[in-house]
């Protein structure tokens, strides 16, 4: 592993490296210099995925946008001219809607490989909660692109959500008005979201910048969750990784482009093809797929649940369920503190690990609740699965840590390593 | 590893799916589940039958549009489906728009020409209303898109209708009944029937086969890049799987170094 920066031969290298050197800056964040452990799996290709995806995100988006027109007589026309007559507008289009669920997939996988390997703890807290962070920039700008195309459910998505803000004591009507630009949703409410979501992945960016920035200090976890530091345990980037990314990426790109040619409207829903009609509401108003166990949440309080009891004298279930909905996100935050347990990776924590499992398996049920219908048995399950959601990361993983007898940790990643693959 | 990624990926695909069927907010209650018909643009090489697509057109022209518009289509886009300009010319001749101001600041009235958008048959929501005892033809470009199973549940919808309505049910004033409409009261009357429409290529002209070519055209009116999309896809596809191969090659022969 080479650890002294690299020299370069060519001139032009040379002088450009000698007055800005941005080569060994690339070369000791992805390249030979920057080592990273020698043992992680297929689950860290997530990330670099996730980047992928946003850059191919921002590209596609601004060819739309020298298409697209803001305005809501010609809105849903202007996206069907770029489906019809744009040269290629189509495959431009289809790859952005179809991305913003690639986008999803990949970071919910990025996150649950954060959680099993214990990837938040520390010294990686602030790295985790930028995560959080970026988690809620990629929700803001996927709502605001879904009402661009002024459909139905754009229209009914961004009414049920924007009103979901009235709900706050005091300021709520005016916050509501405001991002309305109006008294309804509108015109200028569409303006302002295409200024926004034109905004929000630059954001996005940035915010993937500091990640990487923190992330580069103490360098990747790994699926042991012993730090590496012998080096032994190190490879350097490049090529090792390089080239693993490299194949994951085209792995991605034909699950991705999969979608994108032979279902293209699978994530979708076949509302969104009617022009938006404030005068018709649609029989079910459903949120993309990738905000449905938030959605499951946020519908779970009502009157009679009994995690809005305690708050009843407080506030409207529906500012509680408001309130459970951002909580869900942002007590993600907390996890580096709530998570007792010394031991990184669930490899060596045997309940730890069959907990986890049955959060992951209770987010994919409150996602099937939030596609179902408020009715019936359905409510029960929401919220029974809300209460879990927030009783396995508030009492159930600090308890674990507490109780648990972790499984024998190895010394280092190379002992481990090696050894089994004698 | 590379088999628990699998089974991720493929449960993402399973909420996905759940998804999918579960919300289907243009179908709701009452609408009979929907058969499935064979469609010569399904599967990944499907194209569309530009026979069925003449016939379609013909269907449209002759029955639809009387009640229905298709603002997203141009004349000039049955170019795309085998027919010549002057098929076009002669096509669009038929109808009428309103252009100008000409020099002298009047509006007027021309024929169509192969750029214009397809003419459709009311002024406005207010005009079609009123010729439809106050309901609303929708406009039928995406209309395949704009349903769940679209184009299997339009076929079943134009095929779907019973002249009385079952015991017990009572319909509206102006309505019929359907077995796939949502709420089974539906308040276009049949529109095809045997015999509706004759065409020139000898084909039959039962009320399923006129069903299925409009249903083809449909299709193609909300759907005009499918088959480039396919073909298209195909190559990419072909690309990325050599490209990927080559690239798991690549990644084996250098970590074999580390072992
Ligand atoms: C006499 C006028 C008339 C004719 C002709 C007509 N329709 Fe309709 N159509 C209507 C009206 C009115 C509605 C709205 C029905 C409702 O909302 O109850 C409608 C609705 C529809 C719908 C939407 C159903 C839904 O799920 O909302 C489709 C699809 C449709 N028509 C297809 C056709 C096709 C295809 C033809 C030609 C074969 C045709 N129509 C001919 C009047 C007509
Ligand atoms: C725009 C979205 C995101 C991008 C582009 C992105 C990018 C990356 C990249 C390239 C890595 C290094 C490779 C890897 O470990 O997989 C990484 C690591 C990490 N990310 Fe993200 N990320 C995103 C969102 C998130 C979110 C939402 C979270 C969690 C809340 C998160 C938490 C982490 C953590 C904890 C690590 C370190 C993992 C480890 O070393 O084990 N990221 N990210």
């Amino acid at each position: 592993m080479s650890s002294s920066p690299i020299e370069f031969k060519n001139p032009v290298l040379k002088w450009v490296e000698y007055r800005l050197p941005v080569f060994s800056f690339i070369d000791s964040s992805v390249g030979g210099s920057y080592p990273a452990p020698r043992n992680l799996n297929y689950w860290w290709n997530f990330g670099s995925l996730a980047g992928i995806i946003l850059a191919v995100m921002v590209a596609t988006g601004i060819v739309l946008a020298m298409h697209y027109t803001a305005h809501v007589d010609y809105a849903f026309d202007s996206v069907e001219r770029i489906m019809r007559d744009v040269n290629y507008g189509w495959l431009i289009r289809y790859i952005h809607m179809n991305g913003g669920s690639m986008f999803f997939i990949c970071v919910y996988i990025h996150m649950f490989r954060g959680m099993y390997y214990g990837s938040y703890k520390e010294p990686r807290e602030l790295l985790w909660i930028i995560g959080v962070f970026i988690l809620l920039a990629m929700m803001a700008t996927a709502f605001l692109g879904y009402v661009l195309p002024w459909g139905q459910m754009s229209f009914w998505g961004a009414t049920v959500i924007t009103s979901m803000f009235s709900a706050i004591p005091y300021v709520g009507d005016a916050l509501v008005t405001l991002l309305w630009g109006g008294f309804s949703v509108d015109n200028p409410t569409l303006n302002r979201f295409y200024s926004l979501h034109y905004l929000l992945p630059f954001v996005l960016f940035g915010l993937v910048f500091v990640h990487l920035w923190a992330l580069h200090v103490h360098r990747s976890n790994n699926p042991l969750g012993v730090e590496a530091r012998e080096p032994e345990d190190f490879i350097p980037f490049h090529p090792y990784y390089t080239i693993k990314d490299l194949f994951g990426m085209g792995v991605l790109l034909i699950f991705f482009l999969g979608f994108v040619f032979y279902a293209p409207n699978f994530f979708g829903e076949p509302d969104n093809y009617i022009e938006a009609n404030p005068m018709v509401t649609p029989a079910h108003i459903v949120p993309e797929w990738y905000f449905l166990p938030f959605y499951a949440i946020l519908r779970a309080f009502t009157a009679d649940f009994f995690m809005y009891w305690p708050v009843a004298w407080l506030m409207s279930a529906k500012l509680a369920g408001v309130l459970a909905m951002f909580a869900a996100t942002l007590i993600l935050v907390l996890l580096p503190w709530l998570d007792t347990s010394k031991v990184r990776s669930n490899k060596f924590r045997p309940i730890n690990k069959q907990f986890f499992w049955i959060f992951v398996a209770d987010c994919l049920l409150l996602g099937y609740i939030g596609a179902k219908p408020a009715e019936g048995n359905f409510i029960i399950i929401g919220q029974i699965a809300t209460f879990y959601y927030f009783f396995h990361l508030v009492v159930l993983v600090p308890l674990i840590g507490i109780l648990e007898r972790p499984k024998p940790i190895p010394e280092s990643i190379s002992t481990a390593v090696i050894k089994s693959a004698e | 590893m590379i088999k628990k990624t699998l089974t991720s990926v493929l449960s993402a695909l399973a909420i996905a799916g759940v998804v999918s069927t579960v919300s289907t907010p243009s179908q709701a209650a009452g609408g009979a589940e929907i058969p499935s018909q064979s469609w010569s643009w399904n599967g990944p090489f499907g194209t569309f039958d530009r026979a069925a697509l003449r016939r379609g057109l013909q269907v449209y022209a002759e029955v639809c549009s009387s009640c229905h518009s298709l603002d997203l289509v141009h004349y000039r886009d049955l170019g795309n489906i085998g027919f010549s300009i002057d098929e076009i010319k002669a096509f669009a001749i038929d109808y009428e728009v309103e252009d100008g101001p000409d020099d002298e600041g009047e509006m007027f009235t021309r024929e169509a020409k192969p750029a214009d958008r397809f003419v459709g048959p009311f002024a406005n929501e207010q005009a079609a209303r009123a010729s439809n005892g106050g309901a609303y033809p929708p406009d039928l470009s995406l209309m395949t898109k704009a349903r769940k199973n679209g184009a299997n549940y339009i076929y079943a919808l134009l095929t779907g209708y019973e002249e009385e309505a079952p015991d017990g049910v009572v319909l509206m004033d102006g309505m019929n009944y359907n077995h796939y409409f949502p709420g089974n009261q539906i308040a276009m009357a049949p529109p095809v029937d045997d015999d509706y429409v004759e065409y020139a290529d000898g084909t039959s002209t039962s009320k399923e086969q006129i069903a299925h070519d409009i249903v083809t055209f449909l299709a193609w009116t909300a759907e005009p890049e499918l088959e480039e999309r396919k073909s298209l896809g195909l190559k990419v596809m072909i690309f990325l799987v050599v490209l990927t191969g080559m690239l798991y090659g690549l990644k084996r022969k250098i970590w074999a170094k580390l072992h």
